[in-house]
């Protein structure tokens, strides 16, 4: 009697459990950050940004490689020194059905810079313009005050919102998905926080529909868990692989690696302008009146005695690409002359030799520790290299909280640090790590070792002053490398971004970093 | 009985206003959350900005003290980084905490009681010497690297189990559970025993010593010269003696486990407080940080306010005004 | 059948033994026989003092200093174990970790950083906390409902999440990380103290000093304290495990040490992302340590609550 009433019992059980069973998901994906939010323009950050492109387009699209490419708008061009022109796409519906016009684009507009209490907004992409006129539903001219050059750039950093349903919207109305309506390839159904967002493909996408109809994206922060979900089949696919387990990731048959350098390159910045630095001292740990930082001898020799293929090859397993400036090979304005500096301990003593510090000196390398790719790793092969010269050096790493507060204070010598251009091109870096710093005009706003050059300053300045793309690329061209030879910052090297996904799955790498259900397809 | 209540409760508000105050200089001391969250191209005038939206700009006894006002209303304030309140943050969180909480204390009871009971009365045997030797084990072995172990062996190599996150749920009087479903039950399995494992090691410890006392009383000689059988004896006189002070242990040690879930949830993806707690630390999430801690407090006092008045409840030689108000 | 606590004899004869037992037998030397019938904690205790002489002549045991980075190579990173340093010829017997750092080396010096970190926040929150304790209990009335009240507070907070906050607030760095373990750890201390110096301080010794007229101070350590001891030995050992295991964790969580000089945590953290690559000695070897290490304490911690632990005394 009694086992035939347990025995009922778990048929009903199981019954009950059914349609939880029967749940098959399409495309699950694990990555290692978590936006802070769904509201597209609530804070600058990568996750954020990254997630928004799944719902909503922007006016100009970075294709894998951060090239410019039509959005929602197919075509712009500049109609004088002042204003240009975007023509919009036709056809675009949004995923209620109603159409997309010029009014969107100019609520967007209106609205990104002044999302309340935003962390981080995007005026910085927005506030140059000071006039906005729809001239017909697919036609939208911006003008600016001085001539802007970077305007199809900017317009490729944020989404388009549908006015319709951004009205009188917060930040909240996007996390439980009642604004989530947007014109992209995967309609919103669901942010739990700390678990799971869950997309549905858009059947009516203006780019053709989606292969993948239901995609489920889970936060996987910690590095181990995340890859041990791809290995244990938790998920298809996993973005930033720790590089000690590319290697066996890759002779396993079970799965495969896309892979694609990044805009992100790691340097050293260094404190060119105090003459008395913290953490500069002598070799017994006494401060030093004088900070050798200052003399390009001492800068060169630090660059010099840096083995950046031992550090690619040793401690990034060689998945990061030597540096010699701000964005690899194959981007925007990048200079054909500057190659990443030779190893050569020898003439790196000699230079310090003359620059006065034969016996070398003592110096403290500070970094984060949870930022970017072995960052304290790196950190600790860098003092062992410069050890070797004569530079006494030693490390402290600390969470990225502790470390970027402090940076900003000025309160580090030589400090491990890595920019990514997420607008493609090396004027974001120029302008905000190396241009001198002026708290006016905002340049230099991260310039943590303020290095200042005048003729940086002024072929940069000059260069976000020029409409013509060729002369354009060209200044800012000489901006880097004026920057290089005085060596405002140390390049390392560009990181490497790095997915797994499980066999049959074929990925489009991204220099940006960004995981994109839309980069995904099933191997033919 | 009032008087108690009364004190304890001005008692526990003034813990309460203590505590945040320390942890709101605290975090205030570290630094800055703007420039961890802000992006990196901003220039002096947009971090400003940002500065002033979050309420960052006004010195520190003012944030305070509209942050004190706001709570005496009910408002923990907003998460720096999320923009929604920070208690509506947590407790959307705390369903999947409790869980796992509650998940380990039944491994810990389950395994414990029974494996504590052998190891009592075999204390000599083989059988015995290797519980306990186990449990020294367990309570030796950090959380962090139990988890890893457990996610290679079990998802890794053998496959059965998956390795991280939770599984699917299902809606209890509006709140979400996964230990219900097939999916979720299979997901809780490895973090709740991983963050069990201390707890089963006391558990063992607890009823092995409980077993041992009173497998020395009569009652237990009265039941075997009755002609109980050995199992009858042990299986639900002993255990009947034993249980309440092995339950009483646990449930105070229930804070404890919450606590510590912030490793287990780390190393297992779980999306529970603990996570949220770590994460919030790493950007300086000053509104979630305090609003966390506000609320674990609340919930210890809670719970060790219960256990005071349940006590004098059970035990008449207990009064209230003995135990330290 | 032999070992001690397995005869509960009732309690007046526990009186009886000690009496006719302590006219042969010093209470020291009782504690060291009782102590000696458990062979694993005999066991324990040996690997305990093996562990000890081991940091403290870590520099004169290993072939390399791993906490200068001049000694290191970057080009004889992860190395397994029994391949050869071709500089100086010595081999590195566990092999090397990320930076080049002999493992061996590494997990002996870790050792000692582990084992001093843990001993010195053990000792310093036991002097904080006795003293909070016995002051406590000597004074009684308002002092003691003051400090008990904040030893509540402290032992419902847990340890992880008191150093977890400090650590966050403090910084990094071996004085933070010992700060917050003695904060973490000293209410466990104050608690034990106290119970144990109001059951003293009713009994007639006390008294007899109190009527001396000695001074608080002197009735206090020389009288009060010592016989406070044995429960505190008890909850010392213990938690000198216990603040080893916590930095460990603290260094998985990133908030331990400085990166340059790990302490056995702080490798097996360092080491962890390399456990599902196959590269198991980078992890596995400072884990092993880390766990006899933890054991043998535990073992020895074992015997001596049962030895001291009156309740269990014959």
């Amino acid at each position: 009697m009694k086992q035939r009433q347990a025995v009922i019992v778990l048929i009903m059980a199981l019954v009950l459990l059914m349609p939880v069973w029967g749940l098959t998901a399409d495309l699950k994906i694990g990555l290692k950050s978590e936006p802070s939010s769904m509201d597209p323009h609530y804070h600058n950050l990568t996750p954020n940004n990254m997630m928004s492109i799944w719902v909503f387009d922007k006016l100009v699209k970075q294709d894998h490689k951060q090239n410019l490419k039509p959005g929602l708008a197919v075509s712009w061009k500049p109609v004088d020194d002042l204003t240009w022109e975007f023509k919009l796409r036709k056809g675009v519906k949004f995923h209620d059905g109603s159409p997309f016009t010029a009014e969107d684009v100019k609520f967007t507009l209106e609205r990104a810079p002044k999302v309340p209490n935003s962390p981080s907004s995007f005026s910085s992409y927005i506030k140059h313009i000071n006039k906005i006129e729809i001239v017909d539903p697919l036609t939208i001219r911006l003008s600016t005050a001085d001539p802007f050059p970077l305007m199809p750039t900017y317009m490729a950093t944020f989404t388009i919102i549908s006015k319709k349903h951004g009205q009188g919207a917060e930040t909240k109305d996007y996390n439980s998905g009642k604004a989530m309506i947007g014109t992209g390839p995967y309609k919103f159904v669901e942010w739990v926080p700390g678990d799971r967002i869950v997309y549905e493909r858009n059947e009516n996408y203006w780019g053709g529909a989606e292969p993948w109809e239901k995609v489920i994206v889970q936060p996987k922060t910690n590095a181990a868990a995340r890859v041990a979900a791809l290995l244990a089949g938790d998920v298809d696919m996993i973005d930033f692989i720790p590089t000690a387990d590319i290697e066996k990731l890759q002779k396993n048959p079970e799965f495969a690696i896309s892979k694609s350098v990044s805009n992100r390159v790691i340097y050293l910045h260094i404190d060119s302008d105090r003459d008395v630095s913290p953490f500069v001292t002598d070799k017994d740990g006494k401060a030093l009146d004088k900070n050798p930082l200052k003399d390009v001898r001492v800068r060169r020799a630090i660059s010099k005695a840096i083995n950046r293929p031992a550090i690619v090859s040793r401690v990034m397993e060689g998945n990061a690409i030597a540096a010699g400036q701000l964005l690899p090979d194959g981007f925007f304005a990048i200079s054909p002359d500057l190659k990443p500096e030779k190893f050569d301990p020898e003439g790196a003593k000699k230079l310090l030799a003359e620059a006065g510090y034969a016996d070398g000196f003592g110096l403290t390398i500070h970094g984060p520790n949870n930022r970017y790719v072995n960052d304290a790793k790196i950190c600790q092969a860098i003092a062992q290299m410069l050890t070797r010269i004569g530079i006494k050096t030693k490390v402290d790493t600390m969470p990225k909280n502790v470390f970027f507060p402090r940076g900003t204070k000025l309160e580090f010598s030589f400090m491990l640090v890595g920019w990514g251009s997420g607008t493609g091109e090396p004027s974001s870096p120029l302008r905000a790590l190396l241009h001198t710093y002026n708290k006016e005009t905002g340049y230099g706003g991260t310039n943590r070792g303020r290095f200042s050059n005048k003729a940086l300053d002024e072929a940069l300045e000059e260069a976000l002053r020029t409409v013509d793309r060729e002369k354009h690329k060209q200044l800012l061209v000489k901006a880097t490398e004026i920057a290089m030879q005085d060596l405002g910052i140390i390049p390392l090297h560009y990181q490497v971004n790095i997915w797994g996904m499980r066999k049959g799955l074929t990925f489009t790498a991204r220099t940006d970093g960004y995981t994109l259900a839309s980069a995904v397809r099933e191997a033919k | 009985m009032l008087v108690f209540i009364i004190r304890r409760t001005f008692q526990s508000a003034a813990v309460l206003l203590l505590m945040s105050l320390l942890v709101f200089i605290g975090v205030y001391a570290i630094g800055n959350p703007v420039d961890i969250l802000i992006s990196p191209e901003a220039t002096p005038q947009e971090y400003a900005d940002a500065v002033k939206a979050l309420g960052l700009d006004r010195p520190m006894w003012e944030q305070y003290g509209v942050f004190f006002i706001n709570a005496l209303k009910g408002d923990l304030g907003n998460s720096f980084v999320f923009n929604e309140p920070a208690l509506k943050l947590i407790v959307q969180r705390m369903p999947a905490t409790l869980e796992l909480a509650f998940g380990a204390m039944f491994i810990a009871v389950i395994l414990g009681i029974p494996l504590g009971m052998i190891a009592g009365i075999k204390s000599e045997s083989i059988t015995g010497r290797a519980i306990m030797s186990g449990s020294i084990l367990g309570f030796s072995l950090p959380t962090f690297w139990v988890g890893l172990m457990l996610i290679m062996l079990f998802a890794v190599i053998l496959g059965w189990l998956p390795a991280s996150g939770r599984g699917a749920c299902v809606d209890v009087w509006g709140v979400p559970v996964s230990f219900l479903t097939l999916d979720g039950l299979s997901h809780i399995i490895l973090p709740a025993f991983n963050l069990g494992l201390f707890k089963l090691s006391l558990t063992i410890r607890l009823t092995r010593a409980g077993t041992r006392e009173n497998l020395q009383f009569d009652y237990v000689k009265f039941a075997r010269a009755k002609g109980l059988s050995n199992f009858r004896v042990i299986g639900v006189h002993v255990l009947k003696n034993i249980l309440i002070p092995v339950v009483t242990v646990l449930g105070l040690e229930l804070g404890n486990v919450i606590a510590f879930a912030v490793v287990t949830e780390t190393v297992f993806a779980w999306p529970g407080m603990g996570k949220l707690i770590i994460d919030s630390i790493g950007v300086l999430d000053r509104p979630v940080i305090v609003a966390y801690l506000l609320i674990t407090v609340v919930m210890f006092i809670l719970i060790n306010f219960t256990v005071d008045i349940l006590y004098s409840i059970l035990d008449p030689r207990v009064r209230l005004g003995d135990i330290k108000a | 059948m032999s070992t001690p606590e397995n005869h509960p004899v009732p309690d007046q004869n526990a009186e009886l033994n000690v009496v006719s037992s302590s006219d042969v037998e010093t209470p020291l030397r009782r504690f060291v026989s009782d102590f000696c019938e458990s062979k694993v904690a005999l066991a324990g205790l040996a690997l305990f003092i093996m562990l000890i002489g081991i940091a403290i002549l870590a520099p004169f045991l290993t072939p390399q200093d791993p906490y200068d980075l001049a000694q290191l190579d970057i080009m004889d990173n992860r190395l397994p174990p029994g391949e050869k340093n071709m500089a100086y010829g010595y081999t590195y017997w566990l092999g090397t970790d990320d930076q080049g750092r002999d493992m061996l080396s590494g997990i002996f010096f870790g050792l000692r950083t582990s084992l001093s970190v843990g001993a010195m926040s053990a000792l310093l929150a036991l002097i904080f906390g006795g003293s909070m304790g016995l002051t406590a209990a000597y004074f009684g009335g308002r002092i003691d409902t003051l400090i008990m009240r904040i030893v509540d507070i402290q032992l419902s907070f847990p340890a992880i999440l008191t150093a977890l906050v400090l650590l966050a607030i403090l910084g990094q760095g071996v004085d933070k990380i010992i700060i917050a373990l003695i904060a973490a750890q000293w209410a466990y201390y104050a608690r034990t103290v106290r119970g144990t110096a109001l059951v003293e301080r009713r009994k007639e010794y006390i008294e007899a000093a109190v009527c001396l007229a000695l001074s608080h101070k002197r009735i206090v350590f020389r009288h009060l304290l010592p016989n406070c001891l044995p429960p505190l030995i008890v909850v010392a050992t213990v938690q000198v495990a216990h603040a080893i295991a916590l930095e460990a964790t603290l260094s998985f969580l990133g908030l331990g040490l400085p990166i340059t000089e790990p302490s056995l945590g702080l490798l097996i953290a360092n080491g962890f992302e390399y456990m599902l690559s196959g590269k198991y000695w980078i992890s596995f070897f400072p884990g092993v340590a880390l766990l006899i290490t933890i054991v043998s304490i535990n073992l020895v911690g074992d015997q001596l609550r049962d030895v001291l632990n009156p309740r269990l005394q014959k």
